[in-house]
């Protein structure tokens, strides 16, 4: 069900994502001070080439990790398997790769 | 029927990554979607954004900036297990991950509040 | 002068995988009284019908594993008092197994998957060569020395989640296996080994939940033999083998 190649690819997502987990979860507590607002985020990201950047590579890395993580809750505990269970991997991949990238542009780019 | 063997800090910290990481794939659909209302429709991020002003909403945040900690450090944890040479104190490694993501997590609730 | 004789109070699983029922005894309790001890009382003197399965009685044979309140152990080495203070037991067959009748679990599943995981010796020379010294010192053998001590009891695979949730999955026992000999210099099966615990059912579907080393009664880590799987096997990965 996790073959080497779906394990090799949760793992280098993983460790994509460690540093991004840690910056953006600095930025949470340093954002939440005094409380949140649109302007303040778009000010914060919109035009940075940065922002798009660790942003776009975090929903990439967290599409492909989160969709492995899912197929394998999937399987040991619903007991799907088989094309259900890669079609159920590749739509949370795809799915969460669409919303995420959609956010990315919407708050980076002009 | 039968129950299965558990109850020992390992399998707790399964548990957590496990929970944690269902957790977060759960909470990222939203979470994606309202961010990408930002330009199309601020009015209504504004609007959430005043909702998680409320003392409940916030402590759900911290809740899930937990989900967030936990599930890195665990992580952190499980490829060091397995890609670094053994180590033997895997109980206090698990612990210490829950401890610097509460600290982590407890920071931000403090800043929110 | 007569002391009221104590007794314990044992449920005990009887029938098979497709029909199962619980039949409590009343049992005499004596000091240092191990649980295969009650199984065979019951057996003898209650209800010669009851089958489970034994041999050594000394734990060597990895033969007479069972659940006990819940949780596997090795039964003739298990004493009452250590795991049941109220004098309430609860006996019922390996999880995660078939079962044959009562307590007898149906070990197939666990020796064949032993086998798909190339746990058998791949000699690397024949009885005509002479026999290469092994130096205990080496550390490759020190690692193998950690696993050569499984009973095959599978404790450690009635003990594991992953195991009950995924029926491909090989299990620690197997895999520890795969390991020692992946370590043992005398054995050329090593990218037989490899392959054999890369597949769907392999080593990586392992969640380091560590029930395995927490039940295991020789103390050993199947854990610590599957993290170094995967260790080798992301190696090979690196090296442009993309697949099993």
């Amino acid at each position: 069900m996790l073959d080497l190649r779906l394990y090799m690819l949760q793992r280098l997502s993983a460790l994509v994502m460690a540093p991004l987990v840690l910056g953006h979860l600095a930025v949470m507590i340093y954002a939440i001070q005094g409380g949140l607002s649109t302007a303040e985020i778009l000010g914060r990201t919109q035009g940075s080439a940065l922002w798009f950047a660790f942003y776009g590579l975090f929903v990439i890395a967290v599409s492909i990790h989160a969709a492995i993580g899912v197929r394998v809750i999937v399987h040991e505990w619903l007991a799907l398997r088989g094309a259900a269970l890669s079609l159920l991997t590749w739509g949370a991949c795809a799915g969460l790769l669409f919303l995420g990238l959609s956010a990315v542009f919407a708050v980076t780019v002009q | 029927m039968k129950a299965p063997a558990r109850s020992h800090p390992l399998w707790f910290a399964f548990v957590l990554h496990r929970l944690s990481g269902l957790g977060l794939a759960l909470f990222l659909p939203a979470h994606f979607w309202l961010l990408s209302q930002a330009l199309t429709n601020p009015a209504r991020l504004d609007g959430f954004l005043q909702f998680a002003e409320i003392p409940l909403v916030k402590l759900a945040e911290f809740g899930l900036v937990f989900l967030l900690a936990v599930h890195m450090f665990g992580g952190l944890r499980l490829m060091a297990l397995e890609f670094l040479p053994w180590s033997d104190r895997q109980k206090s490694l698990a612990a210490g991950a829950v401890g610097v993501a509460f600290l982590i997590s407890g920071t931000f609730f403090l800043k929110a509040i | 002068m007569t002391v009221a004789q104590e007794m314990l109070d044992v449920t005990v699983h009887r029938g098979t995988s497709r029909g199962a029922q619980y039949d409590s005894f009343q049992v005499p309790a004596h000091e240092s009284q191990t649980v295969l001890d009650v199984v065979s009382w019951i057996q003898q003197f209650a209800d010669p019908t009851l089958s489970y399965r034994f041999a050594c009685r000394v734990g060597m044979c990895g033969s007479c594993a069972m659940m006990v309140n819940g949780t596997p152990r090795w039964t003739c080495r298990t004493h009452v008092n250590k795991v049941a203070a109220d004098g309430k037991l609860m006996i019922e067959p390996l999880r995660n197994l078939p079962v044959i009748k009562d307590l007898a679990a149906d070990m197939d599943p666990f020796f064949d998957k032993w086998t798909a995981a190339e746990g058998h010796h791949h000699p690397s020379q024949t009885r005509h060569d002479p026999i290469v010294p092994i130096d205990p010192t080496d550390a490759a053998r020190a690692e193998a020395d950690l696993g050569v001590e499984c009973i095959n009891c599978a404790i450690c695979y009635a003990a594991c989640d992953t195991v009950a949730g995924n029926p491909d999955y090989l299990g620690p026992a197997a895999l520890q296996r795969a390991w020692t000999l992946l370590n043992d210099s005398r054995d050329d099966g090593h990218a037989g080994i490899l392959d054999a615990v890369s597949g769907s059912g392999g080593c990586h579907n392992c969640h380091s939940m560590g029930s395995c080393a927490q039940y295991c009664p020789n103390e050993l880590n199947p854990m610590r033999a599957i993290a170094g799987l995967k260790r080798e096997t992301a190696k090979s990965f690196f090296k442009g083998k993309r697949n099993a």
